[in-house]
């Protein structure tokens, strides 16, 4: 690129100050607290609106400049893609499983990501951070949208991928990233801010992103790779907004303090209970693997996180709470995930598979302390019965998590032969939990979390079945009723890779790319 | 001390302005991986407008590094001419 640079009037900084601040006023005809109503429930105090800082000064002049060179930098790559055939240079076919899983999964949440900085940017009464969140706002609907266009490539070719919204609010385990920020849509803005803003987009985005989209590229996928790094060319702007909000906030008052903590323990806690499904693709779904999960958890998340809450001390800030358990978990939550989608690959819009011997090598390597002694004897079992035609497709539905949704997986911390359960009496019910945090943030805000969909729940319900579809019919098979009613193509989007359609479609194309057949 | 990084794409674009951060943080290490460039330093990291600018052989706004930028950590502080992320402790 050659950019012209204009001969600047003003410096950066004097430039922000007019762009920004000195568009705000006082309103007279209406209070400023009628004005911005959700401004102060929360408790958190700001006296000083105007000691915001936005460290990179970005006015929306040169935002729409610089977006718009990333879009026509995308766009270019992703129609050299499509027009190439691009799918059929990927490693291996099982890897399209793993952006099925971005779609379904992480997309949506783009989207909710921009409506949801645009309700928090319209509740603050200062005018920087109200810029910051517009701008932010933005940033992520053309996340979603760039991510859609990108996948609908592979949409042409490959199952699973047709109707990712409609499935968003139905599958079992789509109801983990959904809950997740429909949680923090519906807290404060505030909150949000602390929720997604810094644990989600300071503390743990880098995990999604950088070495899942490193992957991608690994992979010979230029379709996410382009997609994933335009997003991230964003995500800059946006951790430094996070980490902004959290020292503006605890700068203006002291009272601010325990608040913010308890957001950070919460969200940190929920974004990594998210982050697990993160776990699972890098270790199990990246034909090339780039990086383990631990390894991922090591650089992103103790080294950075650990200067970050360092600097923070400070204010008076502590690390979130549980970071033993996540340091012990962390040889063992992909692998306990990846068996859990293993036994459930009946009720999935993605197939799953057993690793190849050298997988399995990679990672016994890569976690020497739990993949040998616990899960390859577990995989290899699975992989005997299902050469004898024992392949088992679990049916019988999971009990889930009342937090984080996801199900029962988890095992003690300090004990992966014995699942983690806790349970909590609350108004005449039992609510049961994966864990300690899940269980903590449940007893902070009950009244939230006793309204959680659970798609599980739902089903024994019969809320999760076509209008029409009688439960007591002779032969009623409720798996059938409810892979219908998720709109999930039985023996297509589903079960094993071995023998899908996406697999044999796969082999044929590539042999046409290759050969004169 | 803790360590700040920035992350790159590696293209033509970002070729020289990782040279020229190369030569302005001597205690600074690139760490190549698929697609991406991350260079990691103790302490602090400043990335200044007239070293790349000597490199391009034309005008160039710090601002232009969001094209290509991956990820960074550290408190940001941007001028006109340097871009610096530091930890405070
Ligand atoms: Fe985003
Ligand atoms: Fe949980």
């Amino acid at each position: 690129m050659d950019m012209k640079v204009s001969k600047k009037k003003l410096g950066l900084k004097e430039k922000y100050q007019h762009m920004t601040r000195g568009l705000g006023w006082e309103t007279t005809y209406q209070s400023m607290d009628e004005v911005f109503p959700y401004a102060k429930y929360e408790g958190i105090k700001i006296h000083d609106w105007d000691k915001w800082e936005d460290p990179f000064r970005l006015t929306m002049d040169s935002y729409w400049k610089y977006q718009a060179e990333k879009e026509r930098k995308f766009y270019a790559i992703i129609d050299a893609h499509a027009q190439n055939n691009g799918h059929l240079s990927v490693t291996d076919a099982r890897y399209i499983n793993a952006v099925k899983l971005f779609l379904n999964g992480i997309s949506p949440l783009e989207y909710m990501a921009h409506r949801g900085f645009a309700h928090a940017g319209r509740q603050f009464p200062g005018v920087g951070p109200r810029v910051a969140c517009l701008m932010q706002s933005l940033d992520e609907i053309r996340h979603a949208q760039t991510q859609i266009h990108s996948l609908s490539n592979y949409n042409k070719y490959y199952n699973g991928f047709h109707e990712y919204r409609h499935m968003l609010e139905r599958v079992w385990y789509l109801s983990v990233p959904r809950s997740f920020f429909d949680d923090a849509i519906t807290a404060g803005p505030f909150e949000f801010m602390v929720a997604i803003g810094f644990s989600f987009e300071y503390v743990l985005t880098n995990l999604l992103f950088v070495p899942f989209v490193s992957g991608a590229a690994y992979n010979g996928d230029m379709g996410t790779m382009t997609f994933g790094f335009s997003a991230q060319s964003d995500e800059a702007r946006h951790m430094t907004l996070g980490l902004e909000v959290i020292k503006f906030i605890l700068e203006q008052d002291p009272d601010n303090l325990p608040i913010v903590q308890q957001w950070i323990d919460k969200w940190t806690w929920r974004g990594y209970r998210v982050l697990t499904l993160v776990g699972m693709m890098m270790d199990y779904m990246l034909p090339k693997r780039i990086m383990s999960w631990k390894e991922a958890w090591e650089v992103y998340f103790e080294e950075n996180g650990g200067a970050l809450f360092k600097d923070l001390a400070r204010y008076g800030i502590r690390p979130p709470k549980w970071l033993d358990q996540i340091e012990k978990d962390k040889d063992h939550i992909s692998h306990q995930a990846w068996a859990v989608f293993y036994n459930y690959a009946a009720a999935c819009n993605f197939h799953t598979w057993i690793p190849t011997d050298d997988e399995m090598d990679w990672l016994s390597q890569k976690y020497p302390n739990s993949f040998d002694k616990y899960y390859r004897p577990r995989l290899e079992f699975w992989r005997e019965e299902a050469k004898k035609g024992n392949r088992f497709y679990n049916k019988t539905l999971p009990m889930l998590c009342q937090t984080c949704q996801i199900p029962m997986l988890f095992t003690e911390p300090g004990d992966p032969t014995q699942i983690c359960y806790r349970e909590v009496d609350y108004k005449d019910n039992k609510y049961h939990f994966c864990s300690d945090g899940c269980k903590e943030i449940f007893e902070h805000e009950p009244e939230k979390y006793i309204q959680s969909w659970l798609p599980v729940h739902q089903i024994y319900q019969g809320n999760c079945f076509n209008e029409g579809v009688d439960p007591t019919a002779e032969g009623f098979d409720p798996l059938a009723a409810v892979l219908d009613y998720y709109h999930l193509n039985f023996g297509r989007d589903n079960l094993d890779f071995e023998g899908s359609e996406d697999q044999k479609n796969f082999d044929a194309w590539r042999g046409m790319a290759t050969k004169n057949t | 001390m803790s360590k700040v990084f920035i992350a790159l794409q590696t293209n033509d674009d970002t070729r020289s302005i990782i040279q020229a951060i190369l030569a302005d943080n001597p205690h600074a290490i690139a760490n190549e991986q698929p697609a991406m460039v991350k260079i990691d330093a103790e302490g602090s990291l400043v990335v200044r407008r007239s070293s790349i600018e000597e490199l391009i052989g034309r005008d160039f706004d710090l601002q232009e590094l969001h094209i290509n930028l991956i990820s960074l950590t550290g408190h940001v502080d941007e001028t006109d001419d340097e871009l610096t992320l530091s930890w405070n402790t």
